[in-house]
């Protein structure tokens, strides 16, 4: 006999998780960015992309408004905004 | 093929006629010898597997828990410690439905620090989910792992099996072991096709989140799959009798117990020194008969109470005991009778701890005292006068 034993992958894509901000959403400015790929790489969501400098942006649908790139940015070139 | 060989030795050559695909093990006394056998085996070029050599055995465990979700046949040894750092990942194994083989070469746990032979490192982790097997002699503690195998690997149960060997007095003992060919073990054992493995191609999760909606399931599963398996190690047993040509993979053992009115139970090497003393109270008239559990989970309930149904008394020999409790087989086979038409008296007794030698004259204190009074956790060649009733600054008689 057996139980729930395997998970498909993919699942996490069907996870909207932008539903989850509340308050504040990041606001990627494209001025001072250096691509140093660190939002990037914090993203807990990996919903950040971007390759060239002043390109970063993130996918507001999976963005759960955590902040860590607005945190980790080393110009400050992401701005937590109030969500409207 | 019969060889003289040293237990350790003889579970190598065994394991190497299983053809895992990965081995991985840390070294700890007793267990030592066969991993570093197999190691040499696999630098020598005598046996095509990957032999990854790890930090500890909680790695280790890891290691060929990731090999068989691949879909190749792994292996690991350990004992005591080894075994208790392994345990976090022995229940994953087994709620994952992998199938891997473990020898647990039986040694004590700390503290204080032992490195001889009892059975509580391998009780500890009883309820695990994995299939344990007990070997009384070296052929058996061989035989146990191809049969461990075949079980485990069967696509109706999924499970990992330990075979467990009393350290030193199997592991480093030596004897007459048939050591079978290859095509004959094939025959038993063909190779390992996976029912459901880790594929870069076709990705999957094993090992996933099961909030309470679904967890509960998982664990009825194995439960369920447990209980079945006993049906199905019957049936294997047979066919390696058949094919190998010995009885060695029962699920008991009955050694003149069927007119016997009173029956030892035993799991491991102890049962060949209990034949020995039963061979000698029958020359004196006395109808003595010991029970060998050989399969410890799933526990054969039903088979061990058609067995002794008719004795007037059992006692239960437990080489580890749950503190503060009782002896784990004492509990297990009290339960399994209770609630039955013909209840025998049932009595406990804690013995060998620490490789304390179980010798003749032990038995027949057990023989004894079990035919006066129903004991529950009564400890035989306990030494009182190293035991204080206050703390007293003093070795106690250990030397300095």
């Amino acid at each position: 006999m057996f139980g729930p034993l395997i998970a498909k992958p993919g699942s996490s894509k069907n996870t909207k998780t932008g539903a989850w901000r509340i308050e504040k959403r990041p606001k990627f400015l494209q001025k001072n960015c250096i691509a140093c790929r660190l939002c990037l790489l914090i993203c807990p969501e990996a919903c950040i992309s971007g390759k060239e400098k002043n390109t970063f942006s993130c996918d507001y649908q999976y963005c759960k408004g955590c902040g860590s790139c607005a945190d980790i940015c080393p110009k400050q070139d992401i701005e937590m905004i109030k969500e409207e | 093929m019969k060889k003289f060989l040293e237990g350790s030795r003889a579970v190598a050559e065994i394991i190497k006629l299983c053809r895992p695909g990965v081995i991985s093990a840390y070294p700890i006394t007793p267990q030592t010898h066969i991993v570093e056998e197999l190691a040499s085996m696999v630098a020598n070029g005598e046996l095509d597997s990957q032999f990854v050599n790890v930090e500890s055995e909680h790695s280790a465990a890891s290691v060929v828990l990731g090999a068989v979700a691949t879909g190749v046949r792994a292996y690991t040894a350990s004992s005591s410690q080894g075994l208790i750092l392994m345990s976090e990942v022995l229940f994953n194994i087994a709620g994952m439905r992998l199938p891997l083989v473990l020898t647990c070469v039986n040694r004590a746990l700390s503290a204080p620090i032992n490195i001889w032979n009892d059975l509580q490192d391998s009780m500890a982790v009883r309820d695990s989910g994995w299939l344990q097997f007990y070997a009384e002699d070296i052929q058996q503690a061989a035989d146990l792992h191809l049969l461990g195998y075949r079980i485990a690997e069967d696509a109706n149960i999924m499970l990992p099996a330990m075979v467990c060997m009393d350290g030193y007095i199997l592991s480093h003992g030596i004897e007459t072991v048939d050591i079978p060919e290859i095509d004959k073990v094939k025959k038993f054992l063909p190779d390992y096709q996976a029912l459901y493995k880790l594929d870069p191609q076709k990705p999957l999760t094993l090992g996933c989140l099961a909030d309470p909606d679904y967890y509960m399931e998982t664990r009825y599963a194995l439960q369920e799959t447990l209980k079945e398996s006993l049906a199905l190690i019957n049936k294997r047993a047979q066919d390696f009798n058949k094919i190998f040509s010995r009885n060695t993979c029962g699920l008991i053992e009955e050694y003149k117990t069927k007119d016997a009115t009173d029956v030892i139970v035993a799991l491991g090497s102890v049962c060949g020194t209990i034949k020995d003393v039963v061979d000698e109270l029958r020359a004196v008239g006395q109808k003595m008969g010991l029970l060998k559990i050989v399969v410890y989970r799933p526990f054969p309930a039903e088979e061990i109470y058609s067995a002794l149904k008719h004795v007037e008394r059992i006692a239960v020999i437990d080489k580890a005991i749950s503190l503060g409790g009782w002896g784990p087989l004492y509990t297990d086979i009290k339960a399994a009778f209770y609630g039955k038409e013909k209840t025998p008296q049932i009595s406990g007794f804690i013995m060998g701890l620490g490789g304390r030698d179980i010798k003749i004259d032990s038995i027949k204190t057990v023989f004894k005292l079990m035919k006066e009074k129903p004991r529950d956790a009564e400890f035989i060649d306990i030494k009182r006068e190293l035991l204080k009733d206050k703390y007293e600054d003093t070795t106690y008689g250990m030397p300095a």
